[in-house]
């Protein structure tokens, strides 16, 4: 690759007390691209979404952002440098409006004129959030959640955003808008890096792909090879997966 | 007196016990509706609380109730005795959670809550060896003001204790509801690992809960002291006893919850003292928290504890 990638994972191992989950795993997300990350129940995609944001370290290995070495750097400060999360079945603050739920997602941004443009932005991208603003969060539909979640990783004005199965437990006309924002937002210049099991979708947005399967990398692509390989044809196209409650 | 103003006069006393118990209270509830840690060396940094806003007020030449100050020099003592008392005990709740509760934030099980009775214990023994165990008389320069209601007395004491609260209770409210890092002490409540994926430095927020709730207990110390006239060793156990009580009759990690529930057992508490003999408050008092936990378990106005995922 020409360019430095944005973000990289280079022979990265992680564990659990005793539980190793990520298998000197490698990845690499350029600038403007979105990679989906495919695998089936427990095989380390959330754990991986975890290492990128610093929630958990790598133990050995290297994660470089931006061509600099983060694996000791806060999660704070991660944020601050424009990686936000998109995290598994949203956790949103559900007692807390969606207007300060949207305020967290900006939490290490100054406040002001900065601030308005950006939620300006996410009340355009969202009208539904809105009308929504003075509701609390945890009284919202799914699919709304969904839209909140992502506003609040807008937000942080990110260079990268980590999805962690943004189609989760959705309707098929919520996962559709779901999959038209991103590419919106990825459109706009914003890297995407998406945990998927319904590869389907993910694969048909995306465009660069990685298997994971026990923790281990077992296969990489572009989006269209991966969309002909047996083996995924075989275990995750076959037919479109259940979302997983 | 007649009944009705018995019923009044205790409804004076019990709001004045009830903002003593809301202050306390609350600290019990910011530390656990963020780490859901029960947080017992806050029974006696209540107690140290009221030490230092004695030292404070005595350091100033006032010594039992003899001295009444008037004015601005009754304000300013007033002021510094709270001022005081409550920084001083925010400071020893950060020192508390820095040195001694952040190197077991990772440990599960009990660790956390038996080091905290531990410096429970470690504060009673300091003050118990350096002040003693005799009960000591609490300076009280507030002059002997007083209105009649009927045949209830409201005296100053209590417009200041209620004033105190209502002024420190808005406030907290206000910081909770409004500002930067009140926001994310409520995001850090529901849900730990998300605020920290929003760039919320969690130790800051934890340091701050324990400040503030700490500062609280001070101020309630002195609330105590104002009160009863006295300040000894062991007034922690009582006093924190009823104000844990009342964080979790009101819902324990709810704030507002706090305020409700001290104020409740405020009023219980001299209302049984009159009714049917103060030995039988504390009877009433677990006896109504027990029938509250059992109807509503998370507590009247429900236990906000963090979401689970
Ligand atoms: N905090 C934790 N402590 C201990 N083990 C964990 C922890 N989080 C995850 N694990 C374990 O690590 C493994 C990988 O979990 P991870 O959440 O990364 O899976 P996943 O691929 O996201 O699965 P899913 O599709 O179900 O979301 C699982 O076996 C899980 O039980
Ligand atoms: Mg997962």
């Amino acid at each position: 690759m020409a360019s430095t990638p944005l973000l990289e994972f280079k022979n990265v191992n992680t564990y659990y007390g005793d539980l190793h989950v990520l298998k000197d795993v490698n990845y690499t997300i350029g600038e403007g691209e979105i990679v989906s990350l495919l695998g089936g129940n427990a095989c380390g995609k959330s754990t991986t979404m975890k290492t990128i944001m610093g929630v958990v370290r790598a133990a050995t290995g290297t994660v470089t952002y931006q061509g600099q070495e983060i694996n000791g750097l806060a999660t704070s400060e991660r944020v601050r440098r424009g990686i936000a999360p998109v995290l598994e079945a949203r956790r949103l603050f559900a007692r807390m409006s969606v207007f300060e739920n949207l305020e967290m997602g900006a939490y290490t941004q100054p406040r002001g004129a900065q601030f308005d443009d950006d939620i300006a932005r996410v009340y355009e991208l969202f009208p539904r959030v809105k009308e929504r603003r003075n509701q609390q969060a945890g009284t919202l539909s799914g699919g709304e959640q969904q839209m909140v979640a992502i506003g609040r990783a807008l937000m942080a004005r990110p260079k990268l955003i980590c999805m962690d199965e943004p189609s989760m437990g959705l309707s098929p006309l919520f996962v559709e808008l779901v999959f038209d924002t991103i590419q919106t937002i990825n459109r706009q210049g914003v890297s995407i890096f998406m945990v998927e099991q319904n590869a389907n979708m993910a694969l048909s947005i995306a465009h660069r792909g990685y298997v994971l399967q026990s923790g281990a990398v077992v296969l990489s692509g572009t989006a269209a090879e991966l969309r002909s390989n047996e083996m995924i044809k075989q275990a995750y196209l076959g037919e479109m997966e259940a979302p997983v409650a | 007196m007649t009944a009705g103003d018995l019923f009044l006069q205790q409804a004076i006393n019990g709001l004045s016990l009830g903002a003593m118990y809301s202050l306390l209270a609350l600290g019990f509830t910011l530390v656990y509706g963020i780490m859901e840690l029960i947080n017992f060396a806050h029974f006696n940094v209540f107690m140290v609380g009221s030490m230092i806003a004695m030292l404070v007020l005595q350091a100033f030449g006032l010594s039992g109730q003899q001295t009444i100050l008037t004015g601005l020099p009754l304000v300013g003592v007033l002021l510094v005795g709270f001022v005081v008392s409550m920084v001083g005990c925010g400071l020893i709740g950060v020192f508390i959670e820095r040195f001694l509760l952040r190197p077991l934030r990772n440990v599960k099980g009990p660790a956390a809550m038996i080091t905290t009775i531990g410096v429970s214990y470690i504060l009673f023994n300091v003050v118990l060896l350096t002040l003693g165990t005799d009960s000591k008389n609490f300076p009280n320069p507030l002059p002997p003001i007083k209105w009649e209601i009927g045949g209830a007395v409201l005296r100053m004491r209590e417009v200041l204790i209620w004033g105190i609260a209502l002024v420190l209770m808005g406030g907290l409210t206000y910081f909770v509801t409004y500002t930067k890092l009140g926001k994310a002490m409520r995001a850090t409540a529901q849900d730990p690992e998300a605020a920290r994926m929003m760039g919320v430095e969690v130790d800051k927020v934890v340091m701050s809960a324990f400040f503030l709730g700490s500062a609280l207990a001070g101020a309630s110390g002195m609330i105590f002291g104002l009160y009863y006239n006295l300040a000894k060793v062991d007034i922690g156990f009582a006093a924190g006893l009823r104000a844990f009580t009342a964080a979790v009759l009101g819902g324990i990690g709810n704030v507002p919850g706090a305020m409700l529930g001290g104020v409740l057992i405020g009023l219980i508490e001299s209302g049984s003292g009159q009714v049917i003999g103060a030995a039988w408050t504390d009877v009433v008092i677990f006896g109504i928290l027990v029938l509250v936990l059992v109807f509503r378990p998370a507590g009247l106005l429900g236990r906000l504890a963090p979401n689970k995922s």
